[in-house]
């Protein structure tokens, strides 16, 4: 057509592939994107189930499993009891499987995959094979992950950071864990060299850098985070490999004593703070990978809802790149409390509250983006508003946790774990369902059940909160996370009533995620048809048909105006497509 | 027994440089409340005033809030001011203003799976020598039986007692893996790392009977990693000692 | 497939930022590397600075049989350029001889490599003997690794890929250039080992 895009009525569908290389072995972004999206789904629901295993045993210690107890083998949960190794594996897998297999699966492989060409209006990702291989390492490092349960001794059980030395000396399944984790390494890897190549080389006519939608910008400093961060973790579990393997001393000092015994056979010598330093150099950075695709999407829900342009547009791309580099220079702010000295602390502390301020800014921007809009209340939106104040709890108790005085009480507490899941789950999470709502329809050609938008939210919502407010309330109590059985402490047993309380509710939140399920799956066949743009949005994916076909544009569309003209004045609708020429 | 010491809040403080730490986290929750609230009213008017209904149409042109720069620098400045003010110093006196060694009680706590071993120097300010190679299971900070120095060193497991109103001095350290070693009611962290001693010191300004807690995950025992830490008049503790360093 | 725009700036760079799409992603996948051996040299750092007693590289390693490899790494460096420089030229034979001079290099590489390694194994020496092997044997291993799969690439493109030339001579010739950059770098990276670990 006139502007570039197919018609989907003279499309010449004949010579699509075959199935195995149509939906298995794909190299069109689409389609990739969707496998990334629904492996993240997956594990997401599967990690959530190792935390539901794991909140049976807080609230209840030793109490036998009812029901689903007897499913589990005699090593792991003895009559129905949990042993307290189980624990520390659903803890540990817990952790790396909602990170690497589920959110940034889905933010990054899902979304991005998916959205991120057709949004600059190319053909698909600049190395379309090498985009098949990423996903399918992800798919490798997830089966070796799960896999790890099954082997002698379980699954990696020394939490999702590792550490040495007690991660040298766990059970095989840390191995299995180090593997797995080679895979998704380098699954990531490859996917960001893909983004940053499209983004730069295969905009659209016309789309330069600073019109690109937040998106774009977001998945780009995303991408640089993951390119360049990685690498280091990459060499630490290398150097745990050898360890472990062949009996390097890497992280192992000398004269360990492991259950009375000397430790024979290692030269000693090494340090065990090293790995964190590489671990964290890493895992920094990686908690930006998890809110930047998330606060993208986001800005496009809030933008497309409130008809107007974003507020503050050239703050919001400033901050996220400012903040790109600067979470490069914080990670010690999670070693405060190995022994370290009065000025390496003030520079991490000083980075640290540095980059507080780029945060601050994008969130701020995207409240001030509501001023003066006509908000619709769809369901996308509804989980991008209550993305909004989440982060904001989330982020702001960040700030106690970033002054090294405070974290003396703080440290791997619970106030931790409130404090990362409120950015995480109400925080991320929650965006990620705007985003499946909002690109469902540009996806399948039909639109999820609103009704069942609405009673998936709202009670999310509220769980959320109750599972996660009381956990800063342990915090602050000083109940250490971790534990198998926080009873054992004095110091803990007057919050174990906000155990009970917190447990119920993330069963609840379960069962509250049943109607996003069925949404899902029942709109895929029976949804509301819709045509290409049902939201009446202005970036570029919204000018191919609902799905698009391999190729997405007949040809590369022009870009005439900025990613977000709604009710421009003088235009006679509230929005103007970044592609159409003339004003319509 | 020990309730009134623990709740739902910040459990009781009973050290000298506690109630810095504390000011700093109450300090910093106003702070953050007062954000917070400030964002959440505002986001509640905006979506009530500016949702979508007939005759209202979105503006374009919005204007230029000074409100949050204002706000950002007020941020800016409010976290130089927690930094230098608050948590520096707090930070140089927790890790450089030691009380001089031999006025303070001096304690090494040798963390293991799933244990705190507790060696005191006794009254010479010396401890007896230690070696892995002499460590077992009756002797498990492998103390030199032959060190003249050891006489009136006392060792125990679990058990720490410390003299109320003397400052404490602690070198920390592990034989196996990280531990962290807490005591939650002096405000005190610090990770144990094997191949390493870390010096910690501090004083309570109240007797009573608390409990030592691991604060790093050290294995299938963290969980159990319990301690007990009692805070005693200089007399009783001086009496206990005497019958942990005879035996 | 006809009727939908094409993937551009394969073969012709792109106006503004003036590079192929394959050689800005090997630039990338560079700089991914350069954090990888990077975060590798400042462990070797950590560990070295933080024990008083580390052996000298030349007293323990054989410093005439490093030095010849260097030789070779660097050599292979050249005749990978020429491998390219001919695609410029246009001269299919002369690719085909300096790219296989370039495998043949780089697998000389690698047995005085196997070399070295069975005289350390011979007597005794392993990983797990001290820290300073540990480092040696990690990070030539991994350099080493590094080096089998710029073989292996070279290869399929002197076996195999070659047929692309026919087809579209310009994506080719980029894709030699990206695996030229590629091997330059693996070359670097080991002009930073040797007298990192056998000298120092």
């Amino acid at each position: 057509m006139d502007d570039g895009t197919i018609d989907p009525m003279t499309h010449d569908y004949s010579h699509e592939l075959p199935f195995w290389r149509k939906y298995i072995f794909s190299t069109d972004h689409k389609m990739i994107g969707i496998q990334y999206a629904l492996t993240g789904l997956i594990f997401l629901l599967f990690g959530f189930g190792l935390m539901m295993l794991m909140r049976w045993q807080l609230a209840y210690p030793g109490q036998p499993l009812p029901g689903i107890g007897t499913w589990f083998s005699e090593n792991v949960m003895p009559g129905g009891i949990m042993l307290p190794e189980f624990y520390n594996q659903l803890g540990a897998m817990h952790g790396t499987i909602m990170v690497f297999l589920g959110v940034v699966p889905l933010a990054v492989g899902g979304f991005g995959n998916f959205v991120l060409p057709l949004q600059i209006g190319a053909p698909d990702m600049a190395f379309p094979k090498l985009n098949m291989v990423s996903y399918w390492f992800l798919l490798t490092g997830g089966v070796i992950m799960f896999a790890s349960f099954f082997v002698p001794g379980g699954a990696a059980q020394s939490g999702w950071t590792s550490y040495a030395p007690l991660s040298v000396i766990a059970s095989s399944g840390q191995t299995w864990w180090l593997v797995g984790m080679t895979f998704l390494i380098n699954s990531s890897l490859l996917g960001s060299v893909n983004f940053i190549v499209t983004t730069a080389q295969l905009r659209a006519d016309g789309l330069s850098f600073n019109r690109l939608p937040f998106f774009v910008w977001a998945q780009f400093v995303t991408s640089f985070l993951l390119l360049l961060a990685f690498p280091p973790l990459m060499a630490a579990g290398i150097l745990q490999l050898m360890d472990r393997v062949a009996h390097t001393s890497f992280f192992m000092p000398t004269g360990l004593v492991v259950s009375g015994q000397l430790l024979e056979g290692i030269s000693g010598g090494g340090n065990a703070v090293l790995w964190q330093h590489l671990f964290w150099f890493l895992a920094h950075p990686e908690v930006y990978v998890l809110i930047l695709p998330a606060m993208g999407i986001v800005a496009e829900v809030i933008a497309c809802n409130t008809r107007k342009p974003l507020y503050g547009y050239k703050a919001l791309v400033g901050s996220t790149i400012f903040l790109g580099f600067m979470s490069f220079i914080v990670w010690a702010h999670h070693m405060y409390l190995t022994g370290m000295g009065q000025n390496l602390s003030a520079f991490f502390q000083v980075t640290t509250m540095i980059i507080s301020i780029p945060s601050i800014i994008i969130l701020t921007t995207l409240i001030l983006s509501l001023w003066g809009g006509a908000i619709r209340f769809t369901v996308p939106m509804l989980f991008a508003l209550a993305f909004l104040p989440m982060f904001g709890i989330g982020g702001l108790t960040g700030l106690p946790l970033g002054l090294n005085a405070a974290d003396i009480h703080l440290h791997d507490t619970y106030y931790v774990i409130g404090h990362f899941h409120y950015v995480v789950a109400p925080g991320t999470i929650f965006a990620l369902f705007a985003g499946i709502y909002h690109w469902f329809p540009k996806a399948t050609g039909r639109k999820m059940n609103d009704f069942l938008g609405r009673l998936h939210f709202w009670p999310s919502f509220v769980l959320m909160n109750c599972i996660f407010m009381p956990m800063l309330i342990q915090g602050l109590a000083g109940v250490s996370r971790r534990l198998y059985d926080p009873m054992q402490y004095a110091h803990a047993q007057p919050t174990q009533p906000l155990n009970v309380f917190i447990s119920i509710s993330a069963w609840c939140l379960a069962l509250a995620q049943i109607p996003f399920i069925i949404n899902f799956f029942w709109s895929l066949f029976a949804g509301k048809k819709v045509d290409q743009n049902p939201w009446e949005a202005t970036t570029l994916e919204w000018t191919a048909p609902s799905p698009p076909p391999h190729g997405n544009f007949a040809q590369v569309p022009t870009v005439y105006r900025g990613p977000y003209e709604y009710s421009t004045p003088n235009a006679k609708k509230d929005f103007w497509p970044q592609s159409m020429k003339e004003t319509n | 027994m020990n309730n009134h010491y623990y709740g739902w809040g910040l459990p009781i403080d009973i050290s000298t440089h506690g109630w810095q730490i504390d000011r700093l986290i109450n300090v910093m929750h106003v702070i953050m409340a007062v954000l917070f609230v400030g964002w959440v009213l505002f986001l509640i008017y905006a979506l009530i005033r500016f949702r979508a209904r007939a005759g209202h149409k979105a503006e374009y042109h919005v204007k230029h809030f000074k409100t949050p720069t204002f706000l950002e620098v007020a941020v800016a400045v409010t976290e130089v001011i927690l930094l230098t003010a608050f948590s520096f110093p707090i930070w140089h006196s927790y890790t450089q203003e030691f009380p001089s060694r031999d006025k303070a009680v001096q304690i090494k706590v040798v963390a293991e799976q799933f244990a705190w071993n507790i060696h005191y120097s006794g009254k010479d300010g010396i401890f007896a020598r230690s070696s892995p190679k002499l460590m077992t299971s009756t002797n498990p900070l492998g103390l030199d039986p032959d060190d003249p120095n050891g006489k009136d060193d006392a060792a125990t497991i679990n058990q720490l007692h410390i003299p109320v109103n003397t400052p404490v001095i602690v070198d920390l350290m592990s034989k196996d893996v990280i531990h962290s070693f807490s005591l939650p009611v002096m405000r005190v962290k610090q990770d144990a790392i094997p191949g390493q001693s870390v010096p910690l010191w501090f004083e309570a300004k109240q007797p009573g009977e608390f409990e030592i807690a691991c604060a790093q995950l050290c294995g299938l025992g963290h969980y159990r990693m319990r301690g007990f830490f009692v805070v005693e008049e200089k007399d009783k503790f001086e009496q206990w000692m005497t019958e942990q360093s005879t035996q | 497939m006809s009727d939908t725009a094409a993937i551009r700036y394969i073969s012709h760079p792109h106006p503004v930022t003036g590079v192929t799409n394959s050689k800005l992603g090997v630039w990338c996948f560079l700089a991914s590397e350069v954090m990888l051996f990077g975060g590798l040299f400042s462990a070797y750092i950590m560990l070295r600075t933080g024990v008083p007693d580390w052996p000298r590289g030349h007293e323990v390693l054989n410093v005439p049989l490093a030095t010849l490899n260097t030789m070779i790494l660097i050599t292979s460096s050249v005749t990978m350029v020429m491998a390219w420089a001919s695609l410029e030229l246009k001269s299919l034979s002369k690719f085909r001889l300096h790219m296989a001079l370039t495998v043949l290099l780089g697998l000389a590489f690698l047995v005085v490599k196997a070399f070295e390694y069975g005289h350390k194994f011979e007597h005794h020496h392993f990983p797990a003997t001290s820290n300073f092997y540990a480092t040696y044997f990690t990070l030539t291993g991994l350099h080493g690794l590094h080096v089998v799969g710029g073989i292996v690439v070279n290869t399929y493109f002197l076996l195999f890929g070659i047929k692309m030339w026919d087809k579209d001579p310009e994506q080719f010739t980029g894709r030699i250039e990206a695996s030229g950059l590629y091997w330059h770098f693996v070359d670097l990276v080991w002009i930073f080992l040797f007298p990192v670990l056998y000298l120092l």
